[in-house]
C-alpha cells in the first residue's frame, strides 16, 4: 500500500456517523433508553498521501471522536474508513498502522523515555538493538538526545509532547493523527513547536490529520484546513 | 481560646481508654508474659508438629492468595471498565460474600462440594478464593476505574494486540494495587480460622487453629501463647514488606476523577464481558444456593424438617445432643444487642474525643485500632487466660462475650464516625462562636448532630460482626450458652443428616441476617469501605 499504488487517497472517511447513548437522567421517569446524542453526522473527508490536513472546529464538536474512529478506538454506527483505498472500518486498532498523538500524550508511566519510544517497534517484532537505535534516532530528531533514561513522569509539558510525537513516528505509521497536539503549552513554546512539528511531518512525508481549534496553528503546520462543520453532506 | 475544656475531653476519653487497657492491653501483656519463657519457646519451636502447622498455614495462604488474584483480575477489569445489566448485582453479591461470617462460608462450601472434596485443602482454598474475590475486585478495580482508557488505546495505536495491551500496559499499571490486594488476602487466609475449623481435614491446621487446640483441647497454654506471638511476628513482617514493596512500585499516574465505564461494543467484547460476569455470578451464588438447598434436603427427599424442628433437641426420644439451635439464636441476639450497645457507646465517646483532642486523640485512635490488627483468636485467648482468677474471674459472666465482640467492633464504629466528624467544616463552630456560643455550646450545636448517622452505620456493623464472630467466641463462650456460629460448627461437625441439615438451616439464617444488616449499612452510607468479619 504505498502512495504510488494508485489514485487512492492516503486516508478517506466516508459518511461516518457516531452517536452515544444519553446518560440516564437521575430520577427521571420519562427517560427513553433509545435517546442518543449524535456526535458525528455523515462526515466525509479525504487526505492525499503525504498531505497534512488540519481539522478545525469548536471544542465538543466531535473532532476527537472522528480521530478515534479513524484509529479504530471507536466503532462508527455507519460509514467507512479507508486507508489507501482499503476498507479498515472493522480492523482492530493495532493492525491498522494508524499512529495517534493523544491530547494528554498517554505516555506509559512505568517505562523510561526510551522504552516508550521503542514500544511501537517492539510490538512490530523488531530486535532489541535495532529498536533502541531507532528510538534514539527519533529522540534526536525531536530534539531530546540524551533523554533516553529519564522517567516520563519527570518531563516538562513540551518534552512530554515531543516524546509522544517520537513514539508515534518511530513506528513509521501510514497515517498520523494529532489530537490538539499543542494545546496547553505556553505561547512561545507553542509557536516554536508548531514550526518544528510542520517540518518534522513534512520531512517524514506522512499522511497527517491534525485536530485543533487554533487557526494560526492550523495555518503554520498544515497544507490545507477543513472545518468539521463543512464535512457534512 | 475557642478550644473545648480539657475536662470534657478527659471525660469523653476515659471510658474508651479504660476499656482498651483492661480488655485489650492487659490480656495481651498476660499472653506475652505467658509466652516469653525460654523452655516454652524452645519446646514449641523444637516440635516437628509446630513446623508442620507453620508450613501448612503458609502454603495454603500462598496458594489461596495466588488463585484469588488470578481468578479476580478478570472480573475486577470487567466490573471497573464496562457498564452492563446486572453489574451492580454482581458487585453487591461479591461484597455480600466478603462480609459473610467465616463459619457460614465454611458451611456453604461444605453444602456445595461433593463428599469426596469435603474437608480437604481444596475446599479450604476454594472458600478462601470466593471469600476474598471482593478484595481484588474492589482494590484493583478501583484503580482500573480511574486509569485513563486512552493509555490502552495509545498502546493499540502503536501496534499492541489485546494480549500485549493487557500484559504490558494494563497489568503493570495496577501492580501496586495487586500487591495491596494480595497482602490483604494473604493476611486473611494466613489467619484463617472459622473456614479451617469447618472445612479442613483433622490433621491440617493453621496456626490459629493450633493456638485454639493447644489452649482449649490440650491445656498447653504456654505453647499456644508462643504460637500466637510467632504468628504476630510473621504478620508484622509481611505488612512491613508489603508497605515497602508498594512504595517502591508507586508511580505517578494521571488518575481520572471519575470512572469512564462504557457498554461493550464489539461482539468480542460482549462475549468477554458475558463470560467473565457469568462466571463471577456463578462462583459467588453457587455456595449460597447450595446452603439453602441443603437445608431443605434429606436422604429421603425434600423436607422442611430442619427448619421446623430447629428447636427439637431430641433427635430420638431420650437422646439429646447438647446443642439447642433455638437457644443459640436467642443467645446470639442477646450477645449482639449488648455488643452493639457497648461498641456504640464506647465508639461514640472515643470518636468525639479523637476529633476534639489533637495529638492525644491520635494516640487513642491508634490504640483502638489495635484489636483490628490482632487476630480474634489471640484476643479471645488473651481474655480467657487473664480473667480466670479472683478477683477478676469473669469467665462465667454474661457480659464477657459481648465485651470481646465490642472490642472487635469498636474500630469499625470509630472509623465511620471519625471520618464523618472530621469532614464537618470547623468554620461552622467559629460562626457559632461569633454568635455568642461558648465552645461547649458551639460543639454541641455544630459537631455532635453529625454523629448520629455514622453511629447508626457503626451499630449495624457491630451487630453483624457480633452475630458472625467465631474466633474470640470459641474461647469465651460457655457450654449451654453457644452462639449461632458455635452451634453451626458443632452441628456440622457431627454425623447424621438431620443435624447437618439443621446446621445448614442455621447458617442460612445467619447469612440472611448478615446480608440484611450489610444492606442497611450500604443504604445508610455509600460507598461502603470497611470490612466487618471475624
Amino acid at each position: 500500500m504505498n502512495a504510488a499504488a494508485g489514485d487512492h487517497p492516503g486516508l478517506e472517511v466516508r459518511d461516518v456517523t457516531v452517536s452515544f447513548a444519553v446518560p440516564r437522567a437521575q430520577g427521571r421517569a420519562d427517560h427513553d433508553p433509545s435517546d442518543r446524542h449524535l456526535v458525528l453526522d455523515q462526515v466525509s473527508l479525504s487526505v492525499r498521501s503525504g498531505e497534512i490536513v488540519a481539522l478545525l472546529g469548536p471544542s465538543g464538536s466531535g473532532k476527537s471522536t472522528l480521530l478515534r474512529v479513524i484509529a479504530g478506538i471507536i466503532v462508527p454506527d455507519s460509514g467507512l474508513v479507508l486507508l489507501h483505498g482499503v476498507d479498515v472500518t472493522e480492523r482492530p486498532t493495532h493492525l491498522r498502522g494508524v499512529g495517534m498523538v493523544f491530547q494528554d500524550n498517554q505516555l506509559f508511566p512505568h517505562m523510561s523515555v526510551l522504552d516508550n519510544v521503542a514500544f511501537g517497534p517492539k510490538m512490530a517484532g523488531i530486535a532489541r538493538a535495532e529498536r533502541a537505535e531507532r528510538a534514539v534516532s527519533w529522540l534526536r530528531r525531536v530534539g531530546l538526545a540524551g533523554f533516553e533514561d529519564r522517567r516520563v513522569t519527570e518531563l516538562s509539558g513540551g518534552e512530554a509532547k515531543r516524546v509522544a510525537l517520537a513514539r508515534t513516528l518511530a513506528r513509521e505509521p501510514a497515517v498520523v493523527l494529532l489530537d490538539e497536539p499543542l494545546t496547553g503549552l505556553d505561547r512561545e513554546l507553542h509557536d516554536r513547536l508548531a514550526i518544528e512539528l510542520g517540518a518534522l511531518l513534512r520531512d517524514a512525508n506522512v499522511t497527517t490529520l491534525l485536530v485543533t481549534h487554533d487557526h494560526d496553528e492550523a495555518a503554520t503546520i498544515a497544507d490545507r484546513t477543513e472545518q468539521l462543520a463543512g464535512l457534512r453532506p | 481560646m475557642n478550644r473545648l475544656p480539657r475536662r470534657l475531653l478527659i471525660a469523653l476519653a476515659i471510658g474508651p481508654t479504660l476499656g482498651l487497657v483492661v480488655f485489650y492491653a492487659w490480656p495481651f501483656i498476660t499472653l506475652v508474659v505467658e509466652a516469653v519463657d525460654a523452655t516454652v519457646i524452645i519446646d514449641t519451636l523444637g516440635r516437628a508438629s509446630t513446623w508442620e502447622v507453620v508450613w501448612f498455614t503458609a502454603w495454603q495462604a500462598v496458594a489461596s492468595t495466588a488463585v484469588t488474584i488470578a481468578v479476580g483480575l478478570a472480573p475486577a477489569y470487567v466490573l471497573a471498565r464496562y457498564e452492563f445489566r446486572g453489574r451492580t448485582v454482581i458487585v453487591g453479591l461479591l461484597t455480600a460474600m466478603f462480609v459473610l461470617p467465616t463459619v457460614v462460608m465454611g458451611a456453604a462450601f461444605l453444602a456445595m462440594l461433593p463428599d469426596s472434596l469435603d474437608r480437604t485443602v481444596w475446599a479450604v482454598i476454594g472458600a478462601h478464593v470466593v471469600f476474598n474475590l471482593a478484595v481484588v475486585v474492589r482494590v484493583v478495580g478501583s484503580l482500573w476505574e480511574h486509569l485513563p482508557t486512552d493509555m490502552e488505546a495509545a498502546a493499540a495505536t502503536l501496534g499492541a494486540s489485546r494480549w500485549k495491551v493487557a500484559t504490558r500496559i494494563s497489568l503493570p499499571l495496577v501492580r501496586p494495587a495487586v500487591t495491596a490486594a494480595a497482602t490483604i488476602v494473604f493476611l486473611f487466609t494466613f489467619t484463617s480460622y472459622g473456614v479451617i475449623r469447618i472445612l479442613a481435614a483433622p490433621g491440617t491446621r493453621t496456626i490459629e487453629v493450633e493456638v485454639w487446640r493447644r489452649a482449649t483441647q490440650l491445656g498447653d497454654i504456654g505453647g499456644a501463647a508462643a504460637l500466637a506471638l510467632l504468628q504476630l511476628a510473621a504478620l508484622i513482617a509481611i505488612v512491613s514488606w508489603s508497605t515497602i514493596a508498594q512504595r517502591r512500585h508507586a508511580q505517578a499516574i494521571g488518575l481520572l476523577p471519575t470512572s469512564a465505564r462504557r457498554r461493550p461494543r464489539t461482539a468480542g467484547e460482549r462475549r468477554f464481558v458475558t463470560l467473565v460476569a457469568g462466571a463471577a455470578l456463578l462462583v459467588a451464588a453457587a455456595p449460597l444456593v447450595a446452603l439453602v438447598v441443603r437445608s431443605f434436603s434429606t436422604p429421603t427427599g425434600w423436607s422442611t424438617a430442619a427448619w421446623t424442628d430447629l428447636g427439637q433437641t431430641e433427635i430420638r426420644p431420650g437422646i439429646r445432643i447438647g446443642i439447642d439451635p433455638v437457644d443459640a439464636v436467642v443467645n446470639s441476639l442477646i450477645n449482639a444487642a449488648w455488643a452493639t450497645a457497648f461498641a456504640v457507646v464506647i465508639g461514640a465517646l472515643a470518636s468525639l474525643a479523637i476529633v476534639g483532642a489533637g495529638r492525644a486523640g491520635r494516640a487513642l485512635d491508634g490504640g483502638l485500632m489495635l484489636p483490628l490488627a490482632t487476630s480474634a483468636v489471640t484476643i479471645g485467648f488473651g481474655m480467657l487466660i487473664t480473667f480466670d482468677t479472683a478477683p477478676v474471674d469473669w469467665r462465667a459472666r454474661w457480659w464477657l462475650v459481648p465485651v470481646g465482640h465490642a472490642l472487635i467492633a469498636v474500630p469499625f464504629v470509630v472509623r465511620t464516625c471519625v471520618g464523618v466528624l472530621r469532614s464537618v467544616d470547623p468554620a461552622m463552630g467559629d460562626a457559632a462562636a461569633t454568635l455568642g456560643a461558648s465552645p461547649v455550646r458551639s460543639w454541641r450545636a455544630t459537631l455532635v448532630p453529625y454523629l448520629w448517622r455514622p453511629l447508626a452505620v457503626g451499630a449495624a456493623l457491630a451487630a453483624a460482626i457480633s452475630l458472625g464472630e467465631f474466633g474470640a467466641t470459641s474461647f469465651l463462650s460457655r457450654s449451654g450458652s453457644e452462639t449461632m456460629p458455635i452451634a453451626i460448627e458443632q452441628l456440622l461437625g457431627r454425623t447424621g443428616s438431620v443435624l447437618q441439615a439443621q446446621g445448614f438451616a442455621l447458617a442460612t439464617l445467619l447469612a440472611a441476617t448478615t446480608v440484611i444488616l450489610v444492606v442497611i449499612v450500604e443504604r445508610l452510607q455509600s460507598p461502603f469501605t470497611e470490612r466487618p468479619r471475624r
